[in-house]
């Protein structure tokens, strides 16, 4: 076994303590990664625990109908809050951006740290939520029903408010490190694109969350103070909420795709080995995303008793919105043209993303059209349609970008055989599982129900299966990546033969990033100038 | 128009299903087409263009303004056609012809109430005629429900202290599936309602014979009936069973204790008391779940129900 | 490793040198103070769809809001940002003692502003004029009053919690300021507490005809 020798930011500093208060994105990266894991491990046992439920119909299998809406509320408010909205960002984009930019560090490595542990406490404000009666709204706790249960949602939502604000501050950071910490030389457009994307996330962070803020406030003294201004026997308006709770959430998924859709940039290059097709195309298309995401919230409420006009309004942005993440599609697609590609387990990743996004993205169509949403709207359909977005794309994104970056932030390699044979489980797992739910719900079955007719038992049976496959690809995939740490060869500096500034410096990189700083030489894709085997100079 | 569904849709049964389905279809074929040229092109590019060893530097176009421009317009004419197209149906879909027969739907947890404009009042069962446009007035007693007819494409929200408003023709008798979509609870799966379908001569016989319901009957046999049709099934067995509710069996003329601490004695008084304000005096180790029926039970069906129980022994 | 030439005692290990420390603290702060607006914004909003509902009401209640009490509050945070500016205009002139003097001053007009809000708010809990389920007052006509209650709460209360925090800040400040951590050449902390404490003012510039000068 080998060990890894020379100082780098794992080693240097010692101590526990110096991992608590570090002030290195590295090593908060890491964290941010373990603790996101975690959570994802956590949302995951509850998907079990309901495609398990849902395996028959008529009554009681695993748990009781409260217990159960207890568990798809937990399921959905983990995966989302815990675990995805801070994945891309927080875990790698903490890790990698400083070293993309040739930078030492973010802008505000002390509010990074703050932003860490404000994450880490609302986490266990979520989780012990779950200790006093947990919630059982779903994750959008629509009122009037979020006001007046009886389980714990104020200590939820407090839970969300926090993490709300560890995400504002991650975004803070992000933007004035990418304004103020490039290197000379590195002008927007040689920035590598994954960090336009942090950077339009970033910009969606700051604007969008504090109005989840305000929208949980004032739920919460709603429940508290009996404020009244989402209920109706007092004046208030139910469906206000929604449009509060929307306005920051369409966003959110934007907050979710837009990292994914930057690592998808950086690999895709790599692993054809050639320069990025439409690199300002796929630059400004993040833009026009994160600007467009902020008009379509009402998209989410067609069916809520909204005017007409509104509806007619929100469809045709809606189809707008689309458009960019098209023109991103093709222009990967157009990357492979006369490249020179291998399929590296970080490659598999970004075709399994090309291939899902794109099935996600497009059943977006058939919710965006007013006709067919009234159909579909709070069915399988849509319970399948954000899944492939959200974890077809961001997560197989985020698998890729993890099986990337992996060498670099550890200085080891894993099994690609075992990489392989995970991918392939979590490929299969996942299409099974979720194309069914697209037929489910197209045929009429309703989302959030614990028991079902039995016309759809097939269907969710068939639906469960896929979980299992999907549930062992995962088990594999922790396995081999955890063995890789104790056991894993050694792994190169740039193992992939990367053009980006983060592959100049050691596997794992010094402290500091770059023993010496890094001179601009050449763009991030300029594999047309540089022949392979050489890393920049 | 009838239709007989397909791999995604169940077969529709009111005037618009089928152009539902037709944009429904025209979505799905030019998915499949975007879908293909990318699956094609990952396949092809990915074994054309595999890596070869000793491969030097590869030189690929960087950018095509002229593709940016096709592959973005393009979409944008096919998304604002399918926008239209949709637009255009939905309209359709949310205004009622002049002439619609006009029934009130009440949600609350957990079931559906119907209100028919000659006073008759059913629950979980919407009973409409065949060939005529209905417009349902809907409102919720409680918290955001969801009102969703698959077979017809129809769903609208049902919302507290507010109306809003859905319709449909229906082309053919028979019964369908009524879905709440706005999660409301522990019931929310079980707020299972059925519309029902019938012929124009049906339908009149049936709205006659609703207007007088119970008549011809004993007491008590009324009260079992009304049992499972009013849904006190749902939260109450008769053979001992505890459920969300007490069981209603050997409850009359005994003593209850309640929530307080103290107990009753559960004669008439009681009972009525207990349907029409359930919150009032309520058996010890059980939720304040239970809706009023006030408003939704008249009289004689309250006398129909307190017989019924009292010959539960 | 390189070193930078000057080795400056505020400058973190990250930056190049104190003018883009300085430029990226202005930065990250705007930003922030941009989000503390969108929170806000979420509550002006119910303020404009609830007094659209109900623009009687609206007018009926303000008049129970004391407009003198208002505008003195008003002239007093307007002041403690002058004292602010002030205080940061003496740091750059190297003038500690003024720099200290102003900072209390600020200090003073914060407390001077939250001691008049705290008998504005007893003056309603004595009337009853409480938010949400907890109103009780009869004088109002109009439907809902409590709505008019419950949001001008909110709003001065969520006010009211960023004056305390403004007060921690500048009360850290000048702590650092005694112990001489400013100096012409970096006083970026207590600029940006000077930025926070003016946005603090902004807000109440707003709130204030909406809320007492309604019609």
């Amino acid at each position: 076994m080998e060990t890894l020798s020379e100082r780098n930011y794992l080693n240097e500093p010692w101590g526990w303590k110096s991992w608590i208060f570090t002030l290195d994105h590295k090593r908060i990266g890491v964290m941010y990664l373990i603790a996101i894991m975690a959570s994802f491990l956590l949302g995951g046992v509850f998907a079990m625990l309901i495609r398990m439920e849902l395996l028959h119909f008529g009554g009681k299998h695993l748990m009781g109908a409260q217990t159960y809406n207890q568990v798809f509320t937990l399921h959905g408010a983990i995966m989302i809050f815990l675990f995805i909205i801070p994945s891309i960002p927080a875990a790698l984009g903490n890790f990698v951006l400083p070293q993309m930019l040739g930078a030492k560090d973010v802008a505000f490595p002390r509010l990074n740290l703050a932003s860490f542990y404000i994450y880490v406490f609302g986490a266990l404000f979520a989780v012990y939520s779950m200790s006093t009666g947990a919630v059982d709204t779903g994750w959008t706790f629509y009122t009037p029903y979020s006001t007046t249960t009886n389980t714990s949602v104020i200590s939820m939502t407090l839970g969300v408010l926090i993490l709300g604000f560890s995400s504002i501050f991650t975004g803070i950071n992000f933007i004035v490190t990418v304004h103020k910490l490039r290197l000379p030389g590195m002008t927007w457009y040689k920035m590598p694109l994954f960090v336009w994307s942090l950077y339009a996330t970033a910009i969606i962070q700051v604007l969008a969350t504090p109005i989840l803020g305000i929208t949980l406030i004032l739920l919460i003294l709603e429940r508290t103070l009996g404020i009244g201004i989402f209920d109706p026997a007092m004046g208030g308006d139910p469906v206000l909420y929604q449009h509060f709770f929307w306005f920051y959430s369409h966003p959110a998924v934007y907050i979710m795709i837009l990292p994914a859709m930057g690592i998808i940039s950086e690999l895709i290059p790599v692993f054809s080995r050639r320069k990025i097709f439409g690199y300002k195309a796929i630059a400004f298309s993040s833009l026009a995303i994160a600007f467009v995401s902020f008009l379509v919230w009402g998209h989410h409420m067609f069916v809520s008793g909204q005017s007409q006009y509104a509806a007619m309004i929100f469809s045709f942005l809606t189809f707008l919105v689309a458009i960019p993440s098209g023109i991103k599609v093709f222009n990967w697609l157009a990357t492979l043209y006369k490249g020179s590609i291998t399929l590296a387990v970080p490659m598999l990743y970004s075709l399994s993303f090309l291939f899902l996004f794109t099935i996600g993205g497009l059943t977006g169509m058939f919710l965006g059209a007013l006709a067919t949403d009234v159909h579909l709207h709070d069915t399988y359909f849509v319970v399948a349609h954000f899944h492939y977005v959200m974890m077809g794309g961001t997560v197989m994104a985020f698998l890729g970008g993890l099986h990337y970056w992996w060498p670099k932030m550890w200085g080891r390699m894993y099994s690609e055989f075992w990489a392989r044979i995970s991918a392939i489980l979590v490929f299969l797992g996942f299409n099974i599982t979720f194309f069914t739910q697209f037929i489910l719900g197209a045929k009429g079955m309703p989302r959030r129900y614990y028991n079902y007719l039995d016309q759809y038992q097939p269907l969710h049976a068939y639906s469960t299966y896929g979980s299992w496959i999907l549930a062992l690809g995962f088990i594999v995939m922790a396995v081999y990546l955890i063995h890789s740490l104790v056991k894993g060869r050694r792994a190169p500096d740039n193992p992939w033969q990367s053009l980006g500034l983060e592959w100049t410096n050691s596997s794992p990189p010094p402290p500091e990033n770059f023993t010496v700083t890094p001179k601009l030489t050449h763009g991030p894709y300029d594999y047309d100038k540089i022949v392979s085997g050489g890393s920049a100079g | 128009m009838d239709t007989t569904g397909s791999l995604f849709l169940p077969p529709g049964h009111s005037t618009f299903s089928g152009e539902v389905d037709s944009l429904f279809h025209f979505i799905l074929y030019a998915s499949a087409v975007f879908l293909a040229i990318v699956v094609f092109g990952i396949i092809f590019f990915v074994l054309r263009y595999r890596r070869r060893p000793k491969e030097g530097v590869v030189e690929g176009p960087t950018h095509s303004t002229a593709l940016e421009i096709i592959w973005s317009v393009i979409p944008t004419i096919l998304v604002v056609i399918v926008f239209f197209w949709g637009f255009r149906l939905y309209l359709k879909m949310s205004i009622p012809p002049k002439d619609a027969l006009e029934i009130k739907v009440t949600g609350q947890k957990w079931f559906w109430t119907f209100d028919y404009p000659n006073g008759a009042n059913t629950l979980n069962e919407l009973v409409v005629p065949v060939g005529k446009p209905v417009k349902l007035l809907m409102s919720s007693r409680d918290v955001i429900h969801g009102f969703y007819i698959p077979d017809f494409r129809i769903k609208m929200d049902v919302v507290p202290n507010r109306y809003t408003i859905t319709w449909f023709e229906a082309v053919q008798t028979g019964v369908f599936n009524i879905f709440c979509t706005q999660y409301c609870g522990k019931g929310h799966s079980e707020m299972i309602a059925k519309v029902k379908v019938l012929g124009e001569r049906e339908y009149n016989d049936w709205l006659i014979s609703e207007t007088k319901a119970g008549e011809g009957m004993s007491l008590e046999d009324f009260g079992a009936k009304l049992y499972v049709s009013r849904a006190c099934v749902t939260c109450h067995s008769v053979d001992g069973t505890a459920n969300v509710g007490p069981s209603l069996k050997m409850i009359f003329g005994h003593q209850v204790k309640l929530a307080d601490g103290s107990s009753v004695s559960a004669d008439e008084n009681y009972i009525r008391e207990s349907i029409l304000n359930p919150q009032a005096r309520i058996v010890a180790g059980y939720q304040p779940v239970m809706p009023t029926f006030q408003g939704i039970l008249n009289d004689r069906e309250l006398d129909a129900l307190i017989a019924y129980i009292k010959s539960l022994k | 490793m390189e070193h930078s030439n000057k080795h400056t005692p505020h400058l973190a290990h990250h930056f190049g040198e104190m003018e883009q420390q300085r430029e990226s603290a202005k930065l990250g702060m705007w930003i922030f103070l941009l989000t503390e607006i969108l929170l806000f914004g979420g509550l002006f909003a119910a303020y404009a769809i609830y007094r659209a509902w109900n623009p009687d009401m609206f007018y009926n209640a303000h008049k129970h809001l004391n407009i003198y009490l208002g505008s003195i509050n008003t002239i007093v945070l307007i002041s403690s940002s002058v004292t602010m500016a002030l205080s940061i205009r003496s740091m750059q002139l190297n003038n500690k003692k003024r720099t200290v003097i102003f900072l209390v001053a600020t200090l003073l007009m914060a407390a001077v502003f939250l001691v008049i809000k705290y008998f504005e708010y007893h003056h309603k809990f004595e009337l009853g004029q409480l938010p949400g389920k907890y109103y009780t007052y009869t004088g109002i006509e109009g439907t809902n009053p409590h709505i008019f209650f419950s949001i001008y709460f909110m709003m001065t209360g969520l006010h009211g919690i960023h004056v305390i925090a403004g007060m921690g800040l500048i009360t850290w400040m000048l702590r650092k300021t005694m112990k001489n951590t400013f100096s012409p050449e970096y006083y970026t902390p207590l600029e940006m507490t000077g930025l926070y404490w003016h946005l603090v003012d902004m807000i109440w510039i707003f709130l204030f005809p909406l809320l007492y000068l309604v019609g």
